[in-house]
């Protein structure tokens, strides 16, 4: 066992893990956050996307070891005391999911997206292409992410 | 999916990791972790030690005659350098996702040498450098003697790669990236990288390899020599995508087979070669 001590959606962390506990199954079964989802457990799916020190990766291709002195932000780390963020917003107005599977990790990797600046259409296309949903056909969701960089404010 | 116990190391230095790797012939090195941690979820690998590569030192681009990145250098961060080569930059999109490109290394990439990514191409096109360090020193090893065939390399038990070298565009220098895949961000059905240099409206030192068609970067010579000395008229590519076909003997799949693989190798020919050509003015 190896001593990690993290930062997750704000909350400081400290626990024994086995190296080949995997992120995805860290923040599932010991934080009970379960919001991040768990599909193909091969980098494939997307689903489980979460923040690693801001950056958008797949939960399920880092070791939680790896995650040691990190800042991890999940998909309940969107929403503040005023409800859910413009970007959760932007996807129940849009209509940008059904099932609901796919949507944590498709926020999560749409926000880190979003904080780099406006996205063209192309590039949202693109990001989504690491993203596997069966409900939508995809074109509320490319919607709804144009709808919140709109209303973006600012740079 | 779960991967088997491992025992588990984050270097912080070259040396703590070669010390780590010597320690036991059953280690694996890890970076990016992008290929490596699938392969330990479906238990297709099982390693009994894991040192981690990713606060190593490994992450810098040093620019001295030609750009060094360390092997820990994330491919998205080098997708958004300046000194990233521009053949490099325009194949590093259709490597994996936007997601997975942000933990992804440039020498991960390399070193785990899958026939069909586009980083040991572009490597191979540019006639860049592999560095390897391990327990008899460092070397620096071309492209050609060191990708064998798929996930197979010629790096020595306990070596490891702590950079790759890219030269700088040189004057003249054209460079173009084709590939085709079923999907966005799928391994390529078949790739292509071409390098060119424009002198006295003639195409000189052209260089064209493929890969995904073959099991690891592999230069056409034939299709490049018929190139040489001449402009690169709409006819010649054609006649370089032709040549180009012929070369390549690549085993056909449930999704495309070896004639229309071969067919597609020559039809990307010909457009990286005419793309490189009009970008060398």
């Amino acid at each position: 066992m190896t001593g990690i001590r993290l930062t997750v959606n704000g909350r400081e962390v400290v626990e024994y893990v086995e190296p080949r506990l995997l992120l995805t199954d860290f923040l599932r079964h010991r934080l009970g956050l379960t919001g991040t989802h768990v599909g193909c457990e091969h980098g494939v799916c997307g689903a489980c996307t979460v923040r690693l020190d801001g950056v958008s990766v797949r939960a399920c291709c880092v070791l939680a070891v790896q995650a040691d002195g990190s800042v991890v932000e999940t998909v309940e780390s969107l929403a503040g005391a005023e409800g859910l963020s413009p970007l959760q917003d932007a996807f129940k107005r849009h209509h940008a999911l059904q099932c609901g599977f796919c949507t944590p990790g498709i926020l999560m990797a749409a926000d880190d997206l979003l904080s780099r600046g406006d996205p063209s259409r192309d590039e949202i296309v693109d990001m989504l292409s690491g993203h596997l949903c069966r409900c939508t056909g995809y074109a509320p969701i490319v919607a709804a992410i144009e709808d919140a960089r709109d209303r973006k404010e600012g740079p | 999916m779960k991967p088997v116990a491992f025992e588990y190391v984050a270097a912080r230095s070259v040396e703590e990791a070669l010390a780590a790797l010597a320690r036991d012939e059953d280690a694996k090195p890890i970076a990016g972790g992008q290929s490596l941690v699938p392969a330990l979820n479906m238990r297709l690998v099982r390693p009994t030690l894991l040192v981690d590569l990713n606060r190593a030192g490994l992450d810098a681009v040093e620019v001295n005659a030609v750009v060094r990145v360390g092997a820990a250098v994330r491919q998205a961060a080098l997708e958004r350098d300046p000194r990233c080569h521009p053949l490099l930059r325009e194949a590093l999109p259709h490597v994996g996702h936007f997601v997975t490109r942000n933990r992804g290394t440039v020498g991960g990439s390399v070193a785990h040498a899958d026939g069909s990514a586009e980083i040991p191409l572009c490597l191979a096109t540019l006639a860049g450098t592999v560095v390897a360090e391990g327990p008899a020193g460092r070397r620096e090893i071309a492209p050609g003697d060191f990708f064998v065939t798929h996930y197979l390399t010629t790096l020595a038990p306990g070596e490891l790669v702590v950079a790759t070298t890219w030269p700088e565009p040189g004057v003249g220098e054209g460079t173009a990236f084709e590939e085709l895949a079923l999907r966005a961000g799928d391994y390529a059905l078949a790739m292509v990288a071409v390098k060119l240099r424009r002198s006295d409206g003639a195409a000189h030192d052209v260089r064209v390899f493929a890969g995904a068609v073959t099991d690891r970067p592999t230069a056409l010579w034939d299709a490049a020599v018929s190139l040489e000395g001449a402009p690169v008229t709409p006819a010649a590519a054609r006649e370089a995508g032709a040549l180009a076909a012929a070369a390549v003997d690549p085993a056909g799949t449930i999704h495309a087979s070896a004639v229309y693989l071969r067919h597609l190798t020559g039809t990307l020919v010909e457009r990286a070669v005419l793309r490189a050509w009009e970008r060398s003015e």
